[in-house]
């Protein structure tokens, strides 16, 4: 009885190595850091986001209703997003983008990079 | 406030001068109760649909037409997966009224993401409808990623900007105002400086008795501005109106019905065809409201308008689709 929960033992901390392997490389792979926003109830969370120069950042539509996501001065706009769709981009250049909803003005949102 | 309550009708006084403001107005009517609202020699009266003996008087007039809005063609979430269905039975609805409708208005969001078989299909329902005449403005929803360009090639024959424009039925000057375009970021509606420019000319010849009718997608009065749900430069608009002693202004957009008198303008917005939206600040957000399959037609609709010359008066009735 012993012996074989000291297999067991075993055998799971391998599985765990084995699975946990593919995850280390994954991740050294993967490149940009990223950050999510998610599109809720009319609204973006998180509303202000702080990210280093590089960040991908991927907006996602979780309301019935389509949204957009558009800078104030135009250095990002997506297309028009229905639900469950996806709007990534990266924040290369240092500096404050206040963005919003083009379809919903009263939805705004600010990406500061660092 | 409310002079009376007489059998059912509550007398509101108007003030013809239009700038008045002692009588800050209110009545909402949500969807589902239904009223009908007649206007006569500067009185409103408001109906309960519930009383239909008040109906059949106000049902003749010389003019009378239909709103319908927020048919969002393509909608297709649980809040009511069948839009084809609810846009068939409010034209059933228009066809079964005793005095055919002159025209219908669609006040806008006629699809809901801006695409041509979207509005093919609203355009092929609407096609069964009695009326001889129908009119459009865009809501948001029209006129998504190409500014309104192919909202203008199929509704914007003969209008100015972006789609707005005016015509005359029997005594009665329509207005059909845009304010979904070029939105600025933490604000609401928009009509913008062109527009409100066209409107102060288009209005400045006509007698102070013509009756006016304005309509939009967006409310020309700050429902809750939190939610968006009103127009930045609507102050200016209704500035040119104010000489006129009677002014209706009809919106969608709200998916509900909701009733104002100030001064002398009477404020309506429209059911939508497709889905109810909350009352506002009842819900964390104005998102699609799902409510059981049995009571959704009974918080859709459409509005029908008569206007009776010689009483002065334009009538506007609410029915829900169940």
């Amino acid at each position: 009885m012993r012996k074989r929960s000291w297999i067991l033992c075993v055998a799971a901390s391998m599985v765990l190595a084995l699975a946990a392997l593919p995850t280390v490389e994954k991740s050294m792979a993967a490149g940009p850091p990223t950050v999510d926003v998610k599109i809720d109830n009319f609204s973006f969370t998180p509303a202000t986001l702080t990210v280093k120069a590089g960040t991908q950042i991927t907006w996602t539509n979780g309301d019935d209703i389509p949204h957009t996501v558009v800078s104030d001065a135009q250095s990002f706009k997506s297309k028009v997003l229905d639900t469950d769709e996806k709007f990534t981009f990266t924040a290369s250049k240092p500096g404050t983008y206040s963005y919003f909803c083009s379809i919903h003005p009263k939805m705004t949102g600010k990406v500061v990079v660092e | 406030m409310p002079l009376q309550n007489n059998r059912g009708a509550i007398l509101f006084d108007h003030n013809h001068d239009g700038i008045d403001r002692r009588g800050f107005l209110k009545c909402m009517a949500w969807a589902g109760t239904g009223a009908l609202c007649v206007v006569q020699g500067g009185v409103l009266k408001s109906y309960s649909l519930s009383d239909p003996s008040h109906l059949d008087k106000a049902a003749k007039g010389e003019l009378s037409f239909v709103q319908i809005s927020d048919s969002h063609m393509g909608f297709n979430k649980p809040a009511n997966p069948d839009v084809v269905g609810t846009l068939k039975a409010a034209v059933q609805k228009i066809n079964a009224l005793t005095v055919p409708p002159e025209f219908i208005l669609h006040t806008g969001d006629i699809s809901h993401l801006s695409k041509s078989e979207e509005f093919d299909t609203v355009d092929q329902i609407l096609q069964s409808a009695s009326a001889k005449d129908l009119f459009f403005v865009p809501g948001e929803h029209d006129v998504l990623e190409d500014d309104g360009k192919q909202y203008l090639e199929r509704y914007g024959k003969n209008t100015k900007g972006a789609g707005w424009y005016s015509f005359d039925k029997k005594g009665v000057h329509l207005i059909g105002l845009v304010n979904v375009m070029n939105l600025k970021a933490g604000g609401m509606g928009s009509l913008g400086a062109e527009q409100l420019q066209w409107l102060e000319h288009d209005v400045r010849d006509l007698s102070k008795s013509t009756p006016v009718v304005v309509f939009a997608h967006m409310p020309l009065w700050n429902i809750y501005p939190e939610w968006g749900w009103g127009t930045d430069d609507s102050a200016q608009a209704l500035s040119y109106l104010k000489r006129f002693g009677s002014v209706t202004v009809l919106n969608g957009h709200i998916h509900q019905t909701m009733q104002k008198v100030e001064g002398n303008v009477t404020f309506h917005t429209a059911a939508s065809t497709a889905f109810p939206q909350p009352h506002p600040g009842a819900a964390p957000s104005p998102g699609p409201m799902k409510v059981p399959a049995e009571q959704l037609r009974a918080l859709l609709g459409v509005t029908d308008v008569n206007y009776v010359r010689k009483r002065r008066a334009l009538a506007v009735i609410d029915s829900t689709l169940a």
